[in-house]
């Protein structure tokens, strides 16, 4: 599903090059659950974002779905996320004009060919993630697991075959958190997407079925490696 | 899904939150594209008007005119026109004193002797009614009621011109034809037309017009008798003129004022472009994360472009839409407005073609002004919805855009294109289009002076760092990110330019005529004209009885040009282009002087006037720098005149710079003194009496003696003048206070725009201590100072365009008027500063703790 080799990131800081990632190299198999832990500042975001395509690598490769994503103009990974990828954030990141049921509508909207009628599949999600009754409503009317539960609808949208979710309990309580977690997990179960998590929670990376843990960049642990 | 579909959804929803501060940018270009639709559809409506109302207002379909009675061979030619059954109305016109006995009244006339078949077209009402008729065969005076109060005069009194007296029987109410105000100047007075011979007021030298009306059943008819008789009419000086031509002159004129006040709207729409272009780069500013949140669900950047554009696009529709309703409300109450001042009745119809011009430009102009900030959702990279932190990571320097040249191209030639096609000359649209790109191109450079000079002093130690907290934090705020400095200054000090412009070139023209400038120095104030020879003594003496002196006496010789190097006008009609002098240079009447030296008002520029013991033929001569220029004459050309018949021979010594703007008697052509004397020639006399009372008394006694010697007293002339221009000013006030209205909603958008960052930061100041009045105290230092700039630069720019039109267009002296300059720099301080401090009420009346738990 998901094939990294030696991925190298350096930022330009202060007209100083700072290496952020250090080749990196991981597999993660299909509808696996794979959670990225380290302190902050190890470069576990860098990683999420350049495993997604939101970046391009210094150096290294990074092979989504079969696709090697360092050969895609922008617009063409654009394309690509939101046929394969789903979202979830730490910030929840809805969009705050638009109501509950048309964030969730937005990915299968831009992709514009779909079997799914994109309000019914919104409407069916919202009610999967417990939310019936909220359709209409804005994200500041929402409280933050609701908005999050909103997101991770969303991220189930397009039917995504990786899933990158960015400490997406973060923002939230220790409840609330949990109850976010078990739906993704169901989810995960239910349509066999695959999982990617990045959190510094060390019960919530318990709770994947690999752990890889970042340290300046670098991989110092990872409980699915194979000897 | 349709991908338009998808583009107009998403773009629909997604500026559902903020439609309200859109409709506020959108705003900002509504009132520039209401009054080109305002005007626009106007001058539609009034050149529909002008044509169907053409043959009132020009009193004919067919129209012969000259300075002198018709030649015998003209005369015939009317009488066989009236004879093959056409209506000819004959009408003489001509200046003269009108007294009455009873009060004492005296003053210059316009005298209209009509025949009983004026006017051809309309109908004349008089008060009390019906009196119009009795001019046929009664020796009564229909006058302008203006006229009655100017004498102090009634009806049933006697109105005394020249030698003969008429009873005033009416005054005219309505009249068809031209509007009276801009027809020379002093009331009308309509007597018979058989009568005007023996009133002995058309004397040697007078200026009287005599006119042919003739009325056709079509315009084609009149066409052919001036085609057939042209070389008829050249040779005998008749002018004419037939419905088309007037339609054509008159529909040229309206578009020509059309097309100046036109250009104004532009400025305020372009103003209110700056207004779009700020207000979308702060709505994209504020849009960032959203775009991010799109591009990782997958929207491709020419998509999220797109949602974008229609946006905007949608933006410059609703802005152009209010305009087009504002501007057909005013477009109908214009008329009311400029009643009087119009030549005919306007009826108001909507003008489809205008409205879609306004909407279209409207629309043109938001999108080329919104092209720029709009490219930046481009650049959005979809790692800012990761998380923020990523913002604060150094990305390098920004990789150069080729788009921003595209859309800064594009914005230049649009308004390019959009200026020429509001000019009537391409000369006009590429002078508007430089004089724009200089104006904002400098206010741009102030504001980026103003910006760096902010950040210097922010950094400076030394005495900028002694300034209080308030104003060092006010002034910082210039320079801060997201400021709004080079916005408000660019549209506000666009706007200060276009008003003080206007202004100091009105008040440069104004002052010309200003009553203070033609009573300073023991200048003339009254001038006799059209005394003859031998009453020239006569005239001079009651001057001096009156205790008063005899400021100038210049001999007035009427002529006409006869040859030019040898050539006679015919001949010189075969000139090829561009050596050929100007038409007018050969037909027009020459009221020329004889004198041996140069007057105050004439600055010798080429050749040397002639010394006291000249010779002729052929004698020396002086033209004025026009006449030269047009005749294409050189020193040493030689030029015979027919001086009442006889040919003087001449060869040009000298030309003269004239000021013409000086109420003094200057000439075309000057000739020395032994050439002239002894040509027949009528007398102009000045004098001076500082108080009107004298004025009118002296005037009074001349006319009873000297029935042809008219008058004039310079300073109701110059009230006549004021009043005409007052009106034409008023008008191009009127476009300028537009562009200051754009320009303060333009900052009111601009304030709104960068709301929500100054209400965090209040809110943060508020925190750490600030109290309610240092807050008032930054924004106050923050906003007046970015009202002093946007002034100060669009005084001087307003200074720079003003002294160029002064100088260069009407050629005059230029003078800066310091006082209501500092005005209009005090107000626009003040106004910003009040908008403002208005805008920012939110950041008073939020607490801090609201403001950020928000955040």
């Amino acid at each position: 599903m998901l094939t990294v080799q030696k991925l190298t990131k350096v930022y330009q800081s202060g007209g100083r090059p700072l290496t952020v990632l250090k080749e990196v190299s991981l597999d993660v198999e299909p509808g696996g659950f794979l959670a990225v832990v380290g302190p902050s500042g190890c470069g576990k975001t860098t990683l999420l974002g350049l495993l997604a395509g939101l970046d391009v690598p210094t150096s290294g490769t990074v092979r989504l779905a079969g696709e090697d994503i360092g050969g895609l103009t922008e617009d063409a990974r654009a394309r690509l996320r939101g046929e394969k990828v789903g979202f979830v954030f730490q910030t929840f990141q809805l969009i705050p004009t638009l109501t509950a049921q048309e964030n969730v509508q937005v990915p299968l909207e831009l992709r514009g060919r779909s079997d799914d009628d994109p309000a019914e599949r919104a409407r069916e999600l919202l009610e999967r993630v417990g939310l019936q009754g909220r359709e209409h409503h804005y994200p500041a009317q929402l409280s933050g697991g609701e908005q999050q539960r909103v997101a991770v609808a969303r991220a189930f949208a397009n039917r995504p075959v990786i899933l990158f979710a960015d400490e997406p309990t973060g923002n939230l309580d220790h409840v609330t958190g949990a109850r976010v977690v078990a739906l993704l997990e169901e989810l995960n179960r239910e349509s066999g997407t695959t999982l990617v998590l990045v959190t510094h929670d060390p019960a919530l990376a318990e709770r994947a079925r690999r752990t890889i843990r970042l340290l300046d960049g670098a991989v110092v642990d990872d409980t699915g490696a194979t000897a | 899904m349709n991908r338009a579909a998808v583009i107009a959804r998403l773009a629909w929803r997604e500026s559902r939150a903020s439609r309200r501060r859109l409709v506020l940018f959108a705003s900002a270009i509504s009132v520039g594209v209401a009054a080109l639709v305002a005007i626009a559809s106007f001058t539609t409506n009034l050149e529909t008007s002008v044509r169907q109302q053409a043959r009132e207002l020009l009193g004919g379909d067919l129209v012969l005119g000259g300075n002198r009675p018709f030649t015998p061979p003209v005369a015939a030619l009317i009488d066989s026109i009236q004879r093959s059954g056409h209506r000819v109305a004959r009408e003489v016109r001509f200046s003269s004193m009108a007294f009455v006995r009873r009060t004492e009244g005296i003053r210059l006339v316009d005298v209209r002797a009509v025949n009983a078949e004026f006017p051809l077209y309309g109908q004349v009402v008089t008060a009390p009614a019906g009196q119009w008729r009795r001019l046929a065969a009664e020796r009564i005076a229909v006058v302008d009621t203006a006229l009655l109060v100017a004498l102090g005069a009634r009806i049933g009194d006697t109105l005394e011109l020249g030698s003969k007296s008429f009873l005033i029987a009416g005054v005219a109410s309505e009249m068809p034809g031209r509007i009276a105000s801009f027809e020379g100047f002093g009331a009308q007075v309509f007597i018979p037309f058989r009568e005007v011979g023996g009133t002995g007021l058309i004397s040697f030298g007078s200026r009287v017009h005599h006119t042919a009306l003739v009325a056709m059943p079509d315009q084609r008819m009149a066409r052919r008798i001036v085609y057939a008789h042209r070389p008829l009419f050249e040779k005998e000086k008749v002018r004419t003129e037939t419905v088309g031509d007037f339609q054509s002159d008159v529909t040229d004129a309206l578009r020509n004022l059309s097309s100046f006040l036109q250009f104004v709207g532009l400025i305020a729409l372009l103003l209110g472009g700056i207004g779009v272009a700020s207000g979308v780069g702060a709505f994209v500013a504020g849009k960032l994360e959203t775009i991010a949140v799109l591009r990782c669900l997958g929207a491709t950047r020419p998509l999220v472009f797109a949602i974008y554009l229609v946006q905007a696009a949608a933006l410059g529709l609703v802005g152009s839409g209010i305009g087009v309703a504002l501007g057909v409300g005013v477009q109908g109450a214009l008329p009311r407005i400029l009643k009087g001042v119009l030549p005919v009745d306007v009826r108001v119809t909507l003008a489809p073609g205008a409205i879609l011009q306004g909407l279209g430009i409207g629309l043109a102009v938001a999108l080329l002004f919104a092209l720029r900030p709009l490219l930046e959702v481009r650049l959005v990279s979809p790692l800012q919805a990761l998380r923020r932190a990523y913002e604060t990571e150094d990305p390098g320097p920004r990789p150069r855009d080729p788009w921003r040249l595209v859309a800064f191209g594009a914005l230049a030639i649009g308004v390019f294109l959009i200026a020429m096609g509001r000019a009537e000359e391409p000369r006009v649209g590429v002078g508007f289009a430089v004089a724009i790109a200089l104006s904002v191109g400098t206010l741009t450079l102030a504001a980026r002076l103003a910006v760096w000079v902010s950040r210097r002093i922010s950094r400076l130690g030394g005495i900028a760092a002694r300034w209080p907290y308030v104003l060092r934090q006010g002034l910082a705020n210039l320079h801060r990110p997201r400021n709004q400095t080079r916005t408000v200054v660019t549209a506000l000090g666009f706007g200060v330019t276009v008003l003080a412009t206007l202004y100091l070139v009105q008040g440069n023209l104004l002052k010309q005529v200003s009553l203070a400038t033609l009573n300073a120095g023991g200048r003339a104030n009254v001038v006799f004209v059209d005394v003859q020879s031998d009453q020239a003594a006569g005239v001079e003496g009651l001057i001096r009885t009156a205790g008063l002196p005899v400021i100038q006496r210049v001999p007035i010789v009427p002529m006409r040009v006869a040859t030019l190097r040898g050539k006679t006008a015919e001949q010189i009609g075969e000139i090829p282009q561009p050596q050929r002098p100007a038409p007018w240079t050969m037909r027009r009447e020459y009221r020329s002087t004889y004198r041996d030296t140069a007057t105050t008002s004439e600055k010798l520029v080429q050749g040397a006037w002639w010394g006291p013991r000249v010779t002729g033929p052929p004698w020396p001569v002086s033209l004025s720098t026009e006449v030269a220029q047009d005749l294409k004459a050189d020193i040493g050309d030689s030029i015979v005149w027919n001086v009442q018949g006889q040919m003087i021979e001449t060869r040009v010594a000298a030309i003269r710079e004239v000021d013409w703007a000086r109420f003094e008697p200057n000439f075309f052509a000057v000739f020395p003194t032994a050439a002239l004397q002894r040509a027949p020639h009528s007398i102009v006399v000045l004098t001076r009496a500082d108080d009107a009372g004298t004025r009118a008394r002296l005037q009074r006694a001349v006319a009873e003696r000297f029935s042809n010697v008219t008058s004039f007293d310079v300073a109701l002339l110059q009230r006549t003048v004021e009043r005409v221009f007052s009106r034409v000013a008023l008008a191009i006030r009127f476009m300028a206070v537009l562009s200051l209205a754009t320009g303060t909603l333009v900052l009111l958008g601009a304030v709104a725009a960068g709301r929500l960052q100054r209400i965090r930061e209040g809110a943060l100041l508020k925190t750490l201590g600030a109290t309610r009045r240092q807050l008032t105290r930054i924004l106050l230092a923050e906003y007046l100072a970015l009202g002093l700039l946007a002034g100060v630069v669009g005084i001087g720019l307003a200074i720079g365009g003003g002294w160029a039109m002064t100088h260069f267009v009407f050629k005059l002296d230029f003078t800066v008027p310091l006082l209501p300059l500092a005005a209009v720099l005090v107000v626009t301080a003040a106004l910003v500063a009040l908008v403002g401090m208005a805008a920012s009420r939110e950041v008073f009346r939020r607490t801090a703790v609201e403001v950020l738990r928000d955040v």
